[in-house]
């Protein structure tokens, strides 16, 4: 029986190996967070951090994550502290707000692979995720915003 | 009229225990004004409800489907406003499909229009009984009482009493009635909210992942359901063999969905259902189904050879729907002829949150979690494909993922509701990407013909413009071929511009797909022929685009179509309040306009754009800057939208929706495209059904006109003028026309 982590918290699953991480996030383990949009890796609704890196869950099956931790968005943070959840948060970014746990999932690796992203940057990290309603504009507003936020807490951070 | 009733015993809104609560329920059209004695066990059937408890918590309950629009934020706003009720206070709760909310049809882009004043009035109502109610406290004037954020003041003594305090008293209190002399509205001046960029009350759930969709929801017991439906229209099961689905782990049974003959409606399409103990093993066993089909009738549509009959129809005289002056005569002495055919494809809605709902039923009882664009038609139609009685069923609305008008049909809701009944325990029916793709009710394809004739001076003196279109109304009706008056208002008959002779034609066409309305509907092909038409006429009058459609559309005045003898519905809103009012289409114009850099000089292969189009009673023009690759690619780098939707309630929101329309009408004008070959789509998922992603996105600026005229649509407008917008300023790059969508890169290429 595969046992994966998530969000810190182990879990034994009883199911077929192949099943994709989505559907044994919602329907085994009952957190809905985690968004269906295509189920072939073209939307980003579905993404998750593996060991830190934004993953499609809907193409990685349950057998490939025994071992590995898992974060949705229910564990990005406790509260909605992330920075780029703050910064979604002050650029009102949702419409239906559906694709958005992805796209927050998304930006967050950014983040943390790229703490500046130039704009082309940007794009090539956020254009597998899409948003139907169309909260572009916003996206990359928030996330340039975030990554100052993040660039500032942490200079002030260091100045102490 | 709206109406209020006091309905503080009737414990509607269940306050906690001992909390006596101030509960006002709305009922448009009633006659009488029953005060809260007489309302006890009252029959009536109000449309909205607000609630005060004695803590203060105020409890709005939104009726309407919260889509991406910021609807269920906005209608409370309004409440909340009149009330003087301190925002985090209010607690928004969402209804379920009922009659007694009066209309919860979400579509149209009409809540605000047909409820601000409702919610003005719910919450004026209830602030006068509250200072009412301080008054008689205090033993003093009513008119000293004045609410303040939550509290009632004495005014000359700045004595207070909190909103919860008064609630007891309150709710014994007799009704205002609404006669604008008892009824006192708050002034502009003095509006908390209302103008304000308010964030959405589902901004913290969604954000943290919280926010439950139709496809969230989780029954105890719950079962997973996935349809195999006949890939062609109308189509049905000849035979299946379950064996290898029921192989599958996890598979637990294996149902037939009885097939609705076309026209199908709001009913399921029918197939073969595999019911599982999870999503996944319920689409596993469906790749393992062998059915035999009966494909039926539309086994031949094919939009190739489709296109070329509507575009053949599209050159034949049609059915006239407006006329005047004499078209054919002004056409043969015109000293120009401009003549140009345009093309629009079916579009798929493409919700992220693909249709999906749950459904119980339990002692002939059925309830259903549902996003429903419109929970009481829901109501309806699962009550008829169950054959249970309207009042046993009970639509759970849901938030929706997105809907763009695919949630205001049932069909998958009717499917879960039908299953539930079937199998005998809950279940829930997630359709996959490709079902949604393949099955949706499609945005109808759409092919024009318009002529106009010049004058010496590049004038036009006479119009004429033909549609030919599959009706959404054949999707309920066999046989319907021709568009209907609410259909052809949308950007056809109502063309604003000022010329002496000008003809409307429809001609018809038959469906072999289900045709359902998609965010702006016929606006969307409409204003795609107008508008590029009308900046083909001024390059072929040799004159500035935003010069000629100023003459264009004339002098300043209001087009009155019905005195014309057009059949003109205007958004199923009044005339006087609503006119077609072309001084605000040179408004928005004038403001786009001068916003955008018009005239100023731009790089080669770089070009600007103009279109300007009223749909849903706003005002709408559009500017777009693109830049033409040598290889073709189209790059958008800003796009300027000056918009006149009446009263603004929450600026953000008009603005959010704007910047959305423009990406969906970048994917109408650049990328997407349905195509049937054998009766069957050939898309499948956003591998080749593509849609604007972030790469393609424009610099967009949102430009709103202040105004106080009364609230209009703002959901759809934004999407028609866009995409001729973006299409004329590629001739301004290129010198190439764009008359087809999608717009192939590769006609851009440099020579
Ligand atoms: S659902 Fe996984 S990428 Fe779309
Ligand atoms: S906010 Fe609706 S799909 Fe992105």
């Amino acid at each position: 029986m595969p046992r994966i982590s998530i969000n810190g918290v182990a879990h034994d699953i009883d199911a077929d190996p192949q099943m994709p991480l989505l559907w044994v996030i919602r329907d085994i383990l009952g957190m809905t967070g985690t968004k269906f949009g295509c189920g072939v890796g073209a939307c980003g609704a579905c993404t998750v951090h593996i060991d830190g890196s934004a993953t499609r869950s809907c193409m990685t099956a349950l057998a490939d994550v025994a071992g590995h931790e898992v974060t949705t968005i229910e564990g990005l943070s406790a509260d909605g502290s992330h920075p780029v959840q703050q910064a979604w948060v002050a650029h009102n970014v949702p419409q239906c707000g559906y694709c958005q746990a992805g796209q927050i999932m998304q930006a967050a690796d950014l983040m943390k692979q790229t703490p500046n992203p130039s704009e082309q940057q940007i794009i090539d990290a956020m254009s597998g995720n899409i948003c139907r309603c169309g909260t572009y504009q916003r996206i990359r507003a928030a996330i340039t915003a975030a990554t100052d936020l993040h660039a500032s807490t942490q200079s002030s951070s260091k100045a102490r | 009229m709206t109406h209020i009733i006091n309905l503080s015993r009737r414990d509607l809104l269940k306050a906690g225990a001992g909390v006596s609560a101030l509960v006002l329920g709305m009922h448009a059209g009633l006659r009488e004004f029953p005060v809260a004695q007489a309302a006890e066990g009252a029959s009536f059937e109000p449309n909205v409800y607000l609630g005060i408890d004695e803590t203060g918590l105020v409890t709005i309950v939104a009726h309407r489907s919260e889509m991406g629009t910021g609807i269920r934020t906005g209608l409370p706003m309004v409440l909340a406003d009149e009330l003087e009720a301190d925002w985090s206070r209010v607690k928004v709760l969402q209804a379920n499909g009922d009659p007694k909310y009066g209309d919860q049809n979400t579509d149209g882009s009409r809540s605000m229009r047909q409820f601000y004043q409702t919610m003005r009035v719910a919450g004026a109502t209830a602030r006068q009984m509250l200072e009412d109610a301080a008054a008689l406290t205090w033993h003093v004037d009513p008119n000293e009482c004045h609410a303040r954020n939550h509290a009632v003041v004495h005014t000359p003594t700045g004595r207070q009493l909190p909103f919860g305090d008064l609630v007891k008293l309150a709710a014994g209190l007799p009704v205002p009635s609404d006669d604008h002399i008892s009824l006192h509205f708050k002034s502009p001046q003095a509006r908390r909210y209302v103008g304000k960029p308010v964030p959405i009350v589902d901004l913290h759930d969604i954000v943290r992942g919280q926010a439950k969709y139709g496809i969230d929801t989780v029954l105890p017991g719950m079962k997973y359901a996935s349809i195999e439906r006949c890939p062609v229209y109308g189509g049905k099961v000849r035979s299946f063999d379950s064996k290898a689905a029921l192989a599958v782990p996890g598979v637990e049974q294996v149902v037939e969905v009885p097939a609705t003959p076309a026209p199908s409606g709001f009913n399921p399409l029918g197939g073969i259902a595999v019911i599982a103990n999870s999503t996944w093993a319920a689409q596993q066993g469906r790749l393992q189904l062998k059915i035999d089909w009966d494909f039926g009738a539309n086994a031949g549509y094919d939009t190739t050879s489709y296109r070329k009959e509507l575009e053949a129809t599209a050159q034949k005289a049609g059915r006239v729907v407006r006329a005047e002056g004499d078209v054919d005569g002004a056409l043969q002495s015109a000293a120009k002829r401009v003549s140009a055919d345009y093309f629009v494809p079916h579009y798929s809605h493409a919700p992220m949150e693909v249709p999906a709902a749950a459904a119980r039923v339990e002692n002939s009882k059925c309830e259903v979690w549902a996003p429903s664009q419109n929970p009481q038609g829901a109501r309806t139609t699962v009550a008829d494909v169950l054959s249970l009685k309207e009042s046993d069923v009970t639509i759970h609305t849901t938030l929706l993922g997105g809907a763009f008008g695919r949630k205001s049909k049932h069909d998958f809701i009717a499917e879960a509701a039908w299953l539930a009944q079937k199998i005998g325990a809950p279940v829930k029916v997630t359709w996959t990407r490709e079902d949604d793709i393949q099955h949706d009710y499609f945005h109808a394809i759409c092919a024009q013909h318009i002529e106009a004739g010049l004058d010496g001076n590049g004038a036009a003196t006479a119009w004429l413009h033909r549609t030919v279109f599959p009706p959404i109304e054949a999707t309920f009706q066999p046989s319907v071929t021709y568009g209907t008056a609410g259909e052809l208002q949308q950007g056809f008959m109502d063309v604003p511009y000022a010329i002496a002779n000008v003809r409307c034609e429809n001609g018809p066409a038959q469906n072999h797909v289900r045709i359902g309305w998609y965010r702006s509907v016929f606006n969307v092909p409409h204003a795609f022929a107008v508008c590029s038409f009308a900046d083909e006429l001024a390059a072929a009058a040799g004159r500035d685009p935003v010069e000629y459609l100023r003459e264009l559309i004339g002098p300043a005045r209001i087009i009155d179509l019905r005195a014309i003898g057009v059949d003109y519905p205007n958004y199923g809103a009044p005339l006087d309040q609503y006119p077609i009012d072309t001084a605000r289409l040179h408004g928005v114009l004038d403001l786009a306009v001068a916003n955008s850099g018009w005239g100023e000089a731009l790089p080669q292969r770089h070009g600007r754009g103009v279109a300007v189009h009223r749909s849903f009673l706003t005002y709408v023009a559009v500017v777009a800057h693109v830049a033409i690759g040598n290889d073709g690619q189209i790059a958008i780098p800003r796009i300027d939208m000056a918009v006149d939707c009446g009263l603004v309630v929450n600026p953000d929101r008009v603005r959010s929706q704007f910047e959305g329309a423009a990406i969906m009408a970048i994917s109408n004008a650049l990328y997407s495209n349905i195509t049937a070959k054998d009766g069957r789509i050939e898309q499948s998922n956003f591998t080749d059904y593509d849609v604007a992603r972030t790469d393609i996105t424009p610099e967009t600026h949102v430009h709103i006109v202040e105004s106080s005229a009364p609230p209009a649509g703002v959901g759809e407008p934004g999407v028609p003028p866009t995409a001729p917008a973006i299409c004329n300023a590629i001739f301004a790059a290129t010198g190439k026309r764009i008359r087809a969508l999608p717009i192939d890169p590769s006609e851009l290429k440099s020579t």
